[in-house]
């Protein structure tokens, strides 16, 4: 196939490769992201291959090897079509009994279904799994879909139907207008309104304007521009030619985080295709455009995320922030007008051109538009990717996608935003997620985060530790950043240690305001978010820990001891043969004990205790009670005790 | 001449486009401090001292002036009490690293910044990056840099570039704010002796 030399062109090239697929036909789609590849994916692939060939059935029966559905937890996820039959935790060794069941025979093999873990029914269709029941799965959807190494899936799909419909029907203005119209507002941050960041570049005065994909995503456990970076890159390649045709750019970068070998083997593969098709480079499905895009590959610190610093870091310097009250899509990467937009924020861009403003709009809240990619991880049931309209609650997110909180644990915070976000409490459950409603409740949307924590986590203790991530990652450059952050820091560890003194609030106020007014960069600017919002929230817990010295979640190790319950220890010895520091003294028909002065608080007898007995408990701010004299310490069996 | 007015400390200045607020404030003799500009280099930035308040159309923001760019019709006031208060902080931040450097001793007095407010670690230098920016943009040899980043960033000779010029050179040295440029350059040079 030759280049597609207009719009017609290509949408006959679309009616063929459709005309060469029997809708019918079983077709068996393996998720190859890194979730499942690291659970066996690949095994599973070849031996689908391998047993499809060996049946006689490759004629008719296609394997493909797609991008990641977000279920990543119940990897690797395979699903069979036309039928939608999904399968979860396949094992090379399921494969042979599928092909003979599902393909051959039209048979579900139940026990590789979802099993609700409340009521033990079964889910056939991935969309009757309750993960995804409640989702609304706009971008995401199409990566189960998708050999993402091949155009003509994406293609199938409707791909560069948006293109050719801007190129051949819209003047590169309706373009600018439609995406503005559509208020979606970026995907990786702060959420300002794309359409506006375009038409400043759009309308500054250099000629040689930019437009760029942010794909440094370095939000630690963040994987949402990964998973669509590797499963749909050319979704994301199609929204940054719309881009550059509304705002008059030809050229495009893709600036990728090294940490992502496949995403950029991706892209490089899907710039390639979409060239040998006349999609990219000079005068576009013949229209008369240009536009070429290069590949970079940043060193994956996490302030290169920041606009200018990863513009910065693209011009081949150190990517550190510049400090400028000039925007960057007015004076951005060589000092020429730059629009930066998030992976996200890009693969939404054809939707919008393709289906209009009007449809985009017709989902969310009052100002943020449209649906949005969380990373759900923590102290919850389903962890993965979750693709939900804006507006809905946190409630309905945790509880009817992600299945709730394990082991009975009650809720306590939820962490939105990334580790400059901030925690939001159990009385907020019922907010709806938007930038705007977020910001609000002292966190932020950020790029799309959300922790979930539940009774044993010590609130102190996670500002500690996302301050201590950011200060780790301050670039340096910036006192309130560099130095205020170290200070919040050793204050907050000191805290957590039970060496809090009176005022130390007060000090860890004024340094957070310091950080927020006069940082250079928002990295500094945001740090001081997950102690603002949990002092705001917990406030009690930071007062317990240096009034009391007491730690209200029993986790933070210095402030709490181990001491096993004299009334319920049966003496079963568990504890002691496990504690690494030999601080438990018992033996058979004895009381356990612990010797506080060689106990290390590692907490391994408190886990190793068996849960019908839970003899061992935690103490924080009380004395722990003496131990039991050693004439008392002789289990009597209570059934057997006469009279 | 000057196609700009606004106002700073309820004084009205006259700017021509592309200059700060700083650049405008000095031409009018009104002071604002400053550790890490220097009028011979690109603006750094870094150590934020010189922010100020500036109201435009309504909204009040804190902005640093080194960088801020003059624009028409804003009211900038160089002190208030919030403006003090960052201020305050900042310093208190590097005095912990350089107590005794002059001129953080002098602003110290102005600010009523207490040496002692956070946990000392006296590593001297301050980040100002003056040492740096001089040797690169002035003198043209990049003989000395930062090395590493956030809390472990450090300013570094590079051995083969500062042997061959430094000794003739050494016109960074009085931008130093703090002792700690001599000392590195002593104790780096006493390790190529050492080596060499
Ligand atoms: C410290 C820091 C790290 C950031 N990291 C990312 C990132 O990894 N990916 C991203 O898209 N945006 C990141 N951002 C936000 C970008 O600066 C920028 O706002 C965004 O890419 C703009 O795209 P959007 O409008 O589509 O969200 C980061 C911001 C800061 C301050
Ligand atoms: S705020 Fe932090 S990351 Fe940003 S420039 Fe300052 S030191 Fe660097
Ligand atoms: S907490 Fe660890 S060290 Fe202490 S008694 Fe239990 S097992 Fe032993
Ligand atoms: S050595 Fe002195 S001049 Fe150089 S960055 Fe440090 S404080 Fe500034
Ligand atoms: S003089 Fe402006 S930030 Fe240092």
């Amino acid at each position: 196939m030759a280049r597609l030399e207009t719009p017609e062109a290509l949408e006959s090239f679309r009616q063929e490769i459709l005309s060469r697929r029997d809708p019918d036909s079983p077709c068996v789609s393996i998720c190859a992201g890194a979730g499942c590849v690291a659970s066996g994916a690949d095994e599973v692939i070849a031996v689908f291959e391998k047993e499809i060939e060996a049946k006689g059935l490759s004629a008719t029966v296609s394997t493909k090897g797609t991008g990641c559905p977000g279920f990543c937890e119940q990897g690797p996820v395979v699903v069979i079509y036309p039928e939608e039959i999904c399968y979860l935790q396949v094992q090379a060794k399921d494969v042979p009994e599928i092909v003979a069941q599902t393909i051959e025979n039209k048979q579900v093999v139940e026990r590789l279904c979802y099993k609700d873990p409340a009521t033990g029914e079964r889910a056939v269709k991935e969309s009757d799994i309750p993960f995804y029941r409640s989702q609304q799965r706009t971008v995401l959807c199409n990566n189960i879909k998708i050999d993402s190494k091949r155009i003509e899936d994406y293609l199938a799909l409707g791909g560069y139907a948006a293109l050719a419909k801007a190129l051949g029907q819209m003047t590169d203005l309706e373009v600018l207008e439609e995406v503005k119209k559509s208020n979606i507002r970026g995907r990786g941050g702060a959420g300002f309104p794309a359409g506006r960041k375009w038409e400043g570049s759009r309308n500054a005065k250099e000629p040689i304007k930019y437009v760029i994909v942010n794909a440094d995503e370095g939000d630690p456990g963040a994987f949402m521009d990964r998973a669509l970076l590797e499963g749909n890159p050319h979704s994301i390649l199609e929204g940054l030619i719309l881009g550059g045709y509304a705002v008059g750019a030809h050229e495009g970068y893709f600036y990728v985080r090294q940490e992502y070998p496949l995403a950029v083997k991706n892209i490089h593969l899907a710039i390639q295709q979409a060239e040998h098709y006349g999609l990219l480079g000079e005068n576009i499905l013949g229209s008369g455009f240009d536009f070429k895009v290069i590949v970079h590959q940043g060193a994956g610190a996490f302030v290169c995320g920041e606009s200018t610093a990863l513009m910065t870091s693209l011009e081949g310097k150190a990517g550190e922030p510049r400090p400028k009250y000039v925007r960057s899509n007015v004076k951005g990467l060589w000092e020429r007008p730059s629009v930066l937009n998030n992976v996200e924020t890009w693969a939404n861009i054809p939707l919008i051109i393709d289906k209009g403003a009007d449809w985009f709009t017709s989902v969310g809240t009052d100002s943020s538009k449209g649906t949005k990619i969380f990373s759900l991880v923590g102290k919850i049931t389903n962890t993965g990717l979750v693709e939900v309209p804006m507006g809905m609650t946190l409630r309905e997110i945790i509880y009817d996608i992600g299945g709730g909180i394990p082991n009975n644990k009650k809720f306590k915070a939820v962490q939105t935003g990334g580790p400059s976000g901030g925690c939001i409490p159990e009385h907020l459950l019922d907010l709806q997620v938007g930038f705007d409603e977020l910001t609000k409740a002292g966190s932020m949307m950020g790029s799309g985060g959300m922790i979930v924590m539940d009774e044993d986590t010590c609130m102190v203790d996670v500002a500690r530790y996302f301050i201590a991530f950011l200060t780790d990652e301050s670039c340096g450059k910036c006192v309130p950043c560099r130095e205020g952050l170290r200070q919040m820091h050793r204050i907050l560890t000191n805290i957590t240690q039970g060496k809090g003194k009176q005022g130390d609030i007060e000090l860890l106020e004024e340094l957070a305001e310091t950080a927020v007014e006069a940082s250079l960069c928002a990295l500094g600017k945001s740090a001081p978010n997950p102690f603002l919002s949990t002092l705001k929230y917990f406030r009690e817990e930071y007062e317990a820990h240096i009034n009391d010295k007491r730690c209200p979640a029993l986790a933070c190790k210095e402030l709490i001891n181990f001491y096993i319950d004299p009334d319920r220890c049966t003496g079963c010895g568990t504890c002691r043969k496990q504690c690494p520091a030999d601080a438990i003294n018992g033996d058979k028909n004895l009381i356990h004990i612990i010797d506080q002065d060689k106990c290390t608080r590692c907490g391994t007898c408190f886990e190793v205790c068996p849960p019908k007995f839970s003899s061992v408990v935690k103490l924080s701010g009380e004395p722990v009670p003496d131990p039991v004299p050693e004439e008392e310490r002789t289990i009597r069996k209570k059934t057997k005790e006469k009279g | 001449m000057g196609d700009i007015q606004f106002e700073i400390d309820g004084q009205t200045v006259t700017a021509v486009p592309g200059m700060t607020v700083l650049e405008v404030a000095r031409k009018h003799g009104i002071y604002i401090p400053t550790l890490c500009h220097h009028e011979k280099l690109e603006p750094f930035g870094g150590c934020r001292l010189c922010i100020v308040e500036v109201e435009d159309r309504g909204w009040t923001k804190y902005v640093v002036s080194c960088v801020f760019p003059a624009a028409g019709g804003i009211i900038v006031r160089t002190r208030s009490e919030k403006v003090d208060r960052l201020r305050k902080t900042i310093l208190e931040l590097l005095m912990a690293h350089a107590p005794d450097a002059p001129q953080l001793v002098e602003l110290a007095k102005v600010y009523g910044a207490d040496p002692n407010r956070y946990e000392s670690d006296p590593s001297f230098c301050i980040h100002c990056g003056l040492c740096v920016r001089y040797c690169a943009e002035v003198a043209g040899k990049n003989a000395i840099g930062f090395v590493d980043r956030g809390i472990n960033k450090e300013i570094s000779f590079v051995p083969e570039i500062a042997a061959q010029y430094c000794n003739d050179c050494k016109a960074c040295f009085p931008l130093c704010p703090t002792s700690y440029l001599q000392a590195a350059f002593v104790y780096a040079q006493a390790m190529t002796c050492s080596t060499s």
